[in-house]
Parts: C-alpha cells; structure tokens; sequence
C-alpha cells in the first residue's frame, strides 16, 4: 500500500515537474519589493506586503506564462537604506521590476537611481505630489494616489454637502501634512469657506493638548490630517479636551483609517474623511477582497493592505499584456501605464498621462456597525484625478503646496 | 597608558594585511552590489576613525557626531544643486560647513566632560536634525534634497559606475587613515590620550587640556565632514536621517564594538555593521534581534572591542 | 488666561510623565553611573505588559502591578548578568544598554506586532474637569497627584531610610561606599531593578492618553535625559525640578513657537551644560 503510494506521489511530482517544464522554458521573473519592516513603521509594510502576497497567491505566482519570483526588502524607512536595498535587487539580484516604497522621503530617494537604471517601478502607497507632477520619472508608475487628490474633492464637498464655513486645521508638519491641507484648502476656499488656523504637530508629538487648547469652539470643524499612533492618540484626546460634540471632526483618510481605526473607540464616531479606498466599500469586488484578507490574517484590511493588492494586480496585468517579456523594460512601463484591470477592491482607475491614478474619491463617516468601527461611504465622487478639475499644464506651472 | 608592544607576530598585523589586500584588490572581482557595500564601509569607515579620534584618544564619548557628517552632506547638496556650483566649490563648501560647525560648538562643549559631554553632543545632534527637518527651504525637510551628480564624471575620471567611485572612495580613506595614524601618533595626539587616562595631572604638567580637547573635537568634525562629503556623492542625495540619533548611535557601536583607540577596529566596526545588516536582513525580517544578540555576546566577548582582543589596556 | 491654565495644568502633566520615568533613570545613574539606553525599552515593555493582561483581565490595576513586576524582573536579571561584570567600564555598559535596547525593540515587534493602541481609562477617571472655559481631563490630573505621591514616597525612602542612606552614601562615591561595608553590587541591582519598574510604571500612566507603539522607546528617551542633565545626575530633587522645566517648556514652547519645537527641549540642556558642565544639582 505504501509503495504504491510513494509510486502514485513519484508520478504525479514528475507529471508537475514535466508539465511545468513544458510551460516554462524562460526563467522566472523577478519582482523586487521593499517595504519597512522593521521599526516604528513595520505594521504599515506588513500591511503593505500581505496585500501583494494575497495576490499573489491568487494567481500561483504565474504570469505571462512564467514563474514568478518574489524577493522581500526591508527599507527600514530610511531613503539610503532604501537605496541600498534597490541596488542589492537590481544589481545583485537582477530583479526585472520592483515594487514598494512607504515614506515619501524614501520615493524622492529612489527616483533618480530608477530612471539611470531604467528599471520599472510602481509605488503603490508613496503620495508625495511631486512623484507624478513636477518632478516625475517615466520609469515610476503610482498605482495608489497624491496627497492632495481626495483633499481637493473633499474640500468643496465640506463646503457644499457637510454646510462647514470656518476651519481649524492640525495636521502632521512635513510633505504629506502640508499637500493634504493644500489640496483641501485650495477648494474649500474657493468655495467660500475660510481657513481660521492653521496648526503644524511636530511627527514626533504624542500629546495634542499644547495644540487641542488653541482650538477656538466657535470655529465649524476641525480638519485633522494625522496617520497610526498619532491618528489614535489624538482621537482620544480630542474628547478627552470637550471638543468632541461641540466642534465637528474631518479629516485626511488615514486619520480613521482601518490600519488604526480597530484601536479607537466610540470617540472616532461620526468623523469624516475622504479617501480613494474604504474597507466598508459596498461592492462585489472589496467584499471578497476583504473576506478573504480578513480570514487570512486575521484584520480589517487597511488602505495599505489593499494598495499592493491593487498594485499587484495591475504589475501582473502588465505583464500579462506583453506575455511575459519583462526582459523588454520599455514594453513593461508601456504595458503598465496602459493597462486597466477590472474588478478593483477600490473600484475602476486609470492612470493619466503623468502615472498618477484617475479614481473614486469616497466620503467616509466612521460608524459602528456590529460591534466593529468602519468608514461607511457615504457619498462618491468618481474618477477624480490628481489635478482635479484643473489644466494640468496651469496647474504644474503654480508651485507645490507649502505650510 | 602606552599600548603594550606584541611579542609574537599579532593576529591583528595579518588581519590588517589581508583587508588592506582585500580592499585594493578584490572589487573588480565582486558584483557591482557588493563594490557598493564596500563603498559604504570604506567611507562609514572614515566616519567612526574621525569619533574614534574623540572616543577612543581623547576620552570624550560623543553621541552627536553624525551632525558633522550630515552638516558637511548638506553642504554639498545645497551647493550642488541649488545654487550649481562646481565640484570644487561643492566639497570646500561641505568641508567648511562641517569643520566650521565643529569649531563652533566645540567653543561650547570642550570644558564638559564624560556621560555629560555624552549628553551634550547628544543634545547638538539633535538641534541639528531638527535643523535638517525644520528649515525646509534649505533642506528640502524630510524629503532631502536629490539629484547630486556623480562625483566620477565632476573631476573628470575616465570611466564613472560603482568601482572608479570606490577607488576613489578608497584613496580618500587611504589618505585618511594616514592623517590620523600621524595625528595620534603626534606629540599632541600622545598628549590627548594624556588627557584620556589623566587630565588633572596634564593640566598640572603646563597643558591646555582644554585647548586640546577642542582640536581633538574640531579635527574628528573635519574628518567626518570628508566622510559626509564622500556619503552625499554616493548616495546621489542627503536626508535628515543621516545626522538623527539613530545614526550617530550606530557609528558610536561601530567604535566601541571595534576597539576604541585603535583607528583600525573602528573600521571593522564599520565593516561588521554594514556587511551583517545587508546580508541578515536579505534572510530575515527579524534581523533588528539577531543584530542586538550579535552585539550583546560581542559585548560579552570583548568589552574594550575586537581589535583591542586580547589587549590589556587600562583597567 | 484659560489658555494659560490649561497649559501650565498640562505642563504639569508633562512633567508627572517624564518625572517617573527620569526618576529611575536618574537613580541608576547616581548609583552606577551608567547611562543606561535601554531605560526608554522599559518604559515601552511596561505599556505592552500592561495591554496583554488588561486585555485578558479587563483590569488595568491588574495590568499595572504585572508590569511593574515584569520589568522589575528584566531589569534585575539585566543588571546581574549583563551589566555587574563591567562595573568600572562605562562605555562597555553602555554598548550593553544600546544591544539591549535593539533586542527589545525588535522583540516587542515580533511579540506583540506593530499596531498602535491605548490602554483604557480607568471608568471611574473618565470625563473632564470644567471649571467656567478651562476643561482639563480627570484622569490627567489624576497622573499628577500619583507622580507626586510617588515623588514624596521616594524622597521619605532616600532621606529616612537606611536603604535610602546607602543609596545617597554611594552616590556621593561608590568605593567609599563599599569600604563602609555597603554591598554595592547588591545595591545596584535593587536600585535599577526599582528604576526600570519606575520607568514601565510612567508608561502604564501614560497608557490610556500616549498608548503604546513601535517606536516610542526611543522617542521619550532623548526627553528623559533632558530632565536628568538638566537636574543633575543621580539626584531625585533635580529630576523633579528639571520634569517641571522640561514640561514647561514643552507645552508652551509648543503652543507658542510650533517652529522651534525641534529645538525648544534641547536649547535649554545645551545652555545648563555649557554653563554649569555637570548641570544644576549634579556633583562632578
């Protein structure tokens, strides 16, 4: 009996290896991912990464009719260690694509050894305005968004639909706080409404209390532009100081969003933000993304989570769409600036002519449904782009947003 | 106080035959990555003599020195993109940031002494990073400031790529070493290390400990300014992570894990550091704690540091 | 004038926080002269010790006492075994302190993962204080009182006890100390062990407002430090004088000159050193 077994076992791995033989006369590709996985923003590149594995897993790890070969890097969040790790992938070994990249401080870092490599790259969370406007590179595709994109949209939309005339805005002080207010200025004042103050948290800030304190309680709303533990601790202490209730709470998406919401408590109700995903996202597509990233690792996906997974998706239709010839470097930022897979958890996307995501901006209010925190959508507003309604060229031609 | 002569050949001498060897000769054999790494050790490598300078001859632990090497970085890339000036422009600018900045912070530091002249610098390094993140019209913030050509094709080398920069970055080196080899052997690095095992009884002997500790300090910031220089062509960019506390924390484990006062175990140091990061963090994502239990059996092994191993030097 | 209140009332907070934590840094210093890096791991261990079993408990006091126990114990076994062989080599004990310090950052990671949380307030301590325009939370000035308490407990402790005159005899000077017949060794460990418990016990205070996260060893340490240098190495009435400085000037430096909030916490500690290179109440 157990001979036979082992006989069976010997030919059906001989079978795989023949078949696979047959399939797979070229070498496998080689992706190179880096994220951080070490230090204060591991969970985010963990995050990051079980997206792309999710996929991966999907699909066999097989596109373009070949193997795929994944090698992990962790950047540490530190630009020289990134630029490191991107040498050791593409030099030591040869990756023909890579994918990654966390802190805007580290894309900025990367972009000008891709482009002299030629080697392509999609970003899937890096926002930094600039990667896809001013100081772009043909060699990076941005399959997540800009800072300012859902900010622009949100700005009108708290003017027109939430009725906000007057806003205090805190927020994180460097690039991705300065573009987010930006953007969410930029509309919300042409709309009519007046920014009362601006306050600028230091990154390294734990306590808000020297900031909540200056906020005047005859102002509409807050608008809190903050990320991980510093999204959490302030939440909290904004009830914490009375302003809960009395003064109206908004925001950038990821002060609520899912990569910290499960620690918050009741205090996060009624917060609302705007962002290009949400886990509650009513369709087919997010709800079986977000059944099956939940069963497998046991949390709500966050905007992180479903970045690569996105990412992943639209890597590996590129690939597909030049049958697996990713030797052909041209041919693949080619194919990944053109193609358009379906069925996204975040909804349809394109990317314009600059490689930055054309996508669905959603309104989220923070709600509890069934014991659990999430950022039910409560209004869309589809296919906004980085420039919003704005000329492109007009646009490029105004500086980037500042303090 | 002197270091005690070696009786038999030392395993130190062929040791530091064989890298020196193994530097000059090996790259054109290895993978353009691993030129890279050796790159970074070689200038690292200059980094934590130019503390060991502070550390190990002169007894003053800084925990601020990445601020010199970062300041000396910036200079180079505000002035070779901003304002694109020349490459010689560029490095002296670098060059005079750094070592101009040591001069003056070492007005305020050199009387302290010990754990406090540890909290000081730790203190500047801080002021300093806050200054590359903060005043971003300069700085570029915590984004940096990108786009630094290439050193190689600047000064006209024939050939540019990883390796003609490494021989480059190894003749700096070479240079470096030989500088501070005669510095400390120098009546004024013999009196430093007076200073180091006895400051009352020097100052009681007609020195001006405190006029020596600045040099030590100001001379330390002007070689790792060369090291911040060599870091910004490198990389192609600066950062404010360059100069945080992280940074120079990592370079203070560089030379006591090497050996303090010994110029040579410093470069090890680096050398170690570098090489077990890359190579650990491409198996492991929990390099971070093998690193630590790397470091804490170190420790264990060789408290005074590798190249001090064996060595019994002041109790 | 509101502003004003809230401000000094949360400087006070500030200062309750860092006293706890720099107490014990302060101590082992005076005691070992050590600089100990891996004060601010204990004081991250303490929060994570702390949510595992309020998380299983539901008690927070529960989660508290544990913690300190837990990281008591650490930093016992720490300083026997670790730290005790190089007594007379600073640099060498404070490399340990650097090793130890990346162990339990990375550790923590892999036990605990990366997500960011608070610790629950205390039922009982929830809401605010409001007094006409002022609104100041009941549980921060709860943190005040304790931290007072606790700073009264460890001056009767050092001032009237014979533990307490043994500590101070070796601060003064260790080798006197020991030639008096003082087990100095013994000493050390009690007194660091009691430091890193004092260290987790300021960030279970801190819990339920700061949380716990990667990261935040590092990011109280350098603060801590501040207070210790500006007080003065190895004295408790320092600690406490610089805590209030260094609350201070935080709060209002960071309410009144966001700009320079990189510098407000490091600009005083440079000039006390400069001038005074061993800081206010500190002895050469």
């Amino acid at each position: 009996m157990n001979a036979v077994r082992a006989l069976l076992l010997v030919v059906a791995v001989a079978a795989t290896f023949i078949s696979a033989q047959t399939n797979d006369t070229r070498p496998p590709i080689k992706i190179g991912f880096m994220v951080p996985l070490s230090g204060g923003n591991a969970q985010n590149g963990r995050d990051i990464l079980n997206g792309f594995l999710m996929y991966l897993d999907e699909i066999g790890y097989r596109a373009g009719g070949r193997q795929i070969e994944l090698i992990v890097e962790d950047d540490e969040a530190i630009p020289a260690v990134g630029l490191t790790k991107a040498r050791k992938l593409v030099e030591r070994d040869e990756v023909h694509v890579m994918a990654g990249a966390l802190l805007s401080s580290t894309g900025y870092a990367l972009a000008p050894y891709i482009t002299s490599m030629k080697i392509p790259m999609v970003y899937p969370v890096v926002s930094a305005d600039d990667l896809t406007q001013r100081r772009r590179s043909e060699w990076i595709v941005r399959t997540g968004w800009s800072g300012s994109q859902p900010n622009h949209a949100f700005g009108e939309y708290a003017y027109q639909k939430l009725g906000i005339r007057s806003v205090v805005t805190i927020a994180l002080d460097y690039a991705f706080g300065w573009e987010s207010v930006g953007g969410f200025e930029r509309t919300f004042a042409a709309a009519g409404g007046r920014i009362r103050q601006k306050l600028w948290v230091p990154l390294s800030a734990h306590d808000f209390a020297p900031y909540l304190a200056q906020i005047p309680r005859d102002v509409d709303a807050v608008y809190a532009l903050l990320l991980g533990r510093t999204a959490l601790q302030f939440m909290r202490q904004y009830e914490e100081f009375g302003l809960k209730g009395r003064v109206t709470l908004i925001g950038g998406g990821t002060t609520t969003d899912e990569h910290v919401l499960p620690f918050m408590g009741d205090e996060a109700i009624g917060t609302v933000t705007a962002l290009h995903y949400s886990a509650a996202l009513d369709t087919p597509a997010n709800k079986a993304f977000a059944a099956t990233y939940r069963a497998r690792f046991k949390k709500i996906p966050s905007y992180y989570s479903e970045s690569m997974y996105t990412g992943g998706k639209w890597l590996i239709a590129a690939i597909n769409a030049i049958d697996g010839r990713v030797e052909d470097r041209a041919a693949l930022v080619e194919a990944l600036r053109r193609v358009r897979p379906s069925d996204l958890p975040r909804g349809p996307m394109e990317l314009d002519a600059y490689g930055n995501p054309i996508e669905n901006v959603y309104i989220r209010r923070v709600e509890r449904v069934n014991g659990e925190l999430q950022n039910t959508v409560i209004d869309t507003f589809p296919r906004v782009s980085q420039f919003w309604t704005f000329d492109p060229d007009r646009y490029l031609s105004e500086p980037l947003y500042e303090r | 106080m002197a270091e005690p002569r070696a009786t038999a050949p030392d395993w130190r001498l062929v040791v530091a035959g064989l890298g020196a060897v193994f530097l000059l000769a090996a790259p054109p054999f290895l993978s353009a990555y691993w030129v890279g790494l050796l790159t970074q050790v070689v200038i690292l490598g200059i980094l934590a003599m130019s503390l060991d300078l502070l550390i190990g001859y002169t007894g003053l632990p800084s925990l601020g020195h990445a601020g010199f090497f970062g300041v000396a970085a910036y200079g180079v890339g505000i002035l070779s993109t901003t304002y694109q000036a020349g490459v010689v422009a560029s490095i002296a600018g670098g060059f005079i940031a750094g070592t101009g900045l040591a001069a003056l912070l070492g007005l305020i530091v050199s009387h302290v002494r010990d754990v406090y002249f540890l909290m000081i610098t730790m203190a500047l390094g801080m002021v300093l990073w806050g200054l590359s993140f903060r005043w971003i019209p300069v700085t570029g913030g915590d984004n940096g400031i990108a786009g630094i050509p290439r050193l190689e094709t600047l000064i006209g080398l024939p050939a540019t790529g990883p390796i003609p920069f490494y021989y480059l970055a190894l003749v700096v080196f070479a240079a470096c070493i030989v500088l501070m080899m005669v510095l400390v052997k120098s009546p004024f690095g013999l009196t430093l290390q007076g200073i180091r095992e006895h400051e009352p009884r020097m100052r009681s002997l007609g020195f001006n400990t405190w006029l020596h500790g600045y040099l030590s300090y100001v001379c330390a910031g002007a070689f790792a300014s060369v090291a911040g220089i060599m870091w910004a062509y490198y990389n192609g960019f600066v950062s404010p992570t360059y100069l945080d506390l992280t940074a120079s924390s990592e370079l203070f484990l560089m030379v006591t894990l090497g050996g303090p006062a010994t110029l040579v175990g410093p470069v090890i140091g680096a050398g170690a550091i570098v090489i077990l990061k890359n190579v650990m963090s491409a198996y492991t994502a929990r390099w971070l704690l093998i690193l630590g239990i790397v470091y804490i059996v170190t420790i264990l092994w060789a408290p005074q540091g590798l190249w001090n191993l064996g060595r019994h030097r002041r109790s | 004038m509101t502003y004003f209140v809230v401000q000094s009332l949360n400087g006070l907070f500030s200062a309750a926080l860092l006293f706890l934590i720099a107490s014990g840094l302060t101590l082992a210093f005076g005691v070992m002269r050590i600089v100990n890096i891996a004060h601010g791991s204990f004081y991250m261990l303490g929060v994570y010790v702390a949510y595992t079993v309020a998380a299983r408990t539901s008690s927070l006091l529960a989660g508290a006492l544990l913690a300190l126990f837990v990281v008591a114990i650490v930093g016992f076994l720490m300083q026997r075994f670790f730290l005790r062989r190089f007594a007379s080599q600073p640099l060498a004990q404070m490399m340990m302190t650097m090793g130890f310090a990346l162990f339990f950052r990375d550790a923590a990671l892999m036990l605990w993962g990366g997500d960011p949380f608070t610790l629950p307030t205390p039922r009982w301590l929830t809401g605010s204080m409001e007094i006409g325009d002022i609104v100041f939370p009941w549980y921060r000035v709860f943190v005040i009182v304790v931290a007072a308490l606790v700073g009264v407990g460890l001056w009767i402790v050092n001032d009237r006890t014979l533990i307490g005159a043994r500590v101070r005899a070796t601060v003064d000077d260790p080798e006197i100390a020991a030639a008096t017949g003082i087990n100095v060794a013994r000493l050390s460990g009690g007194v660091f062990a009691a430091g890193a418990a004092l260290a987790a016990f300021g960030g279970v205070m801190g819990g339920p407002i700061l949380g716990g996260y990667p990261g935040m060893d590092f990011e109280l340490l350098p603060l801590a430090f501040v207070v210790v240098i500006i007080g003065g190495m190895g004295s408790l009435k320092g600690a406490l004088i610089g805590a209030i400085v260094v609350g201070m000037i935080d709060n209002f430096g960071k309410a009144l000159v966001p700009e320079l909030s990189y510098f407000t916490l490091f600009a005083p500690m440079v000039l006390v050193l400069a001038l005074k290179p061993t800081g206010l109440y500190g002895r050469a």
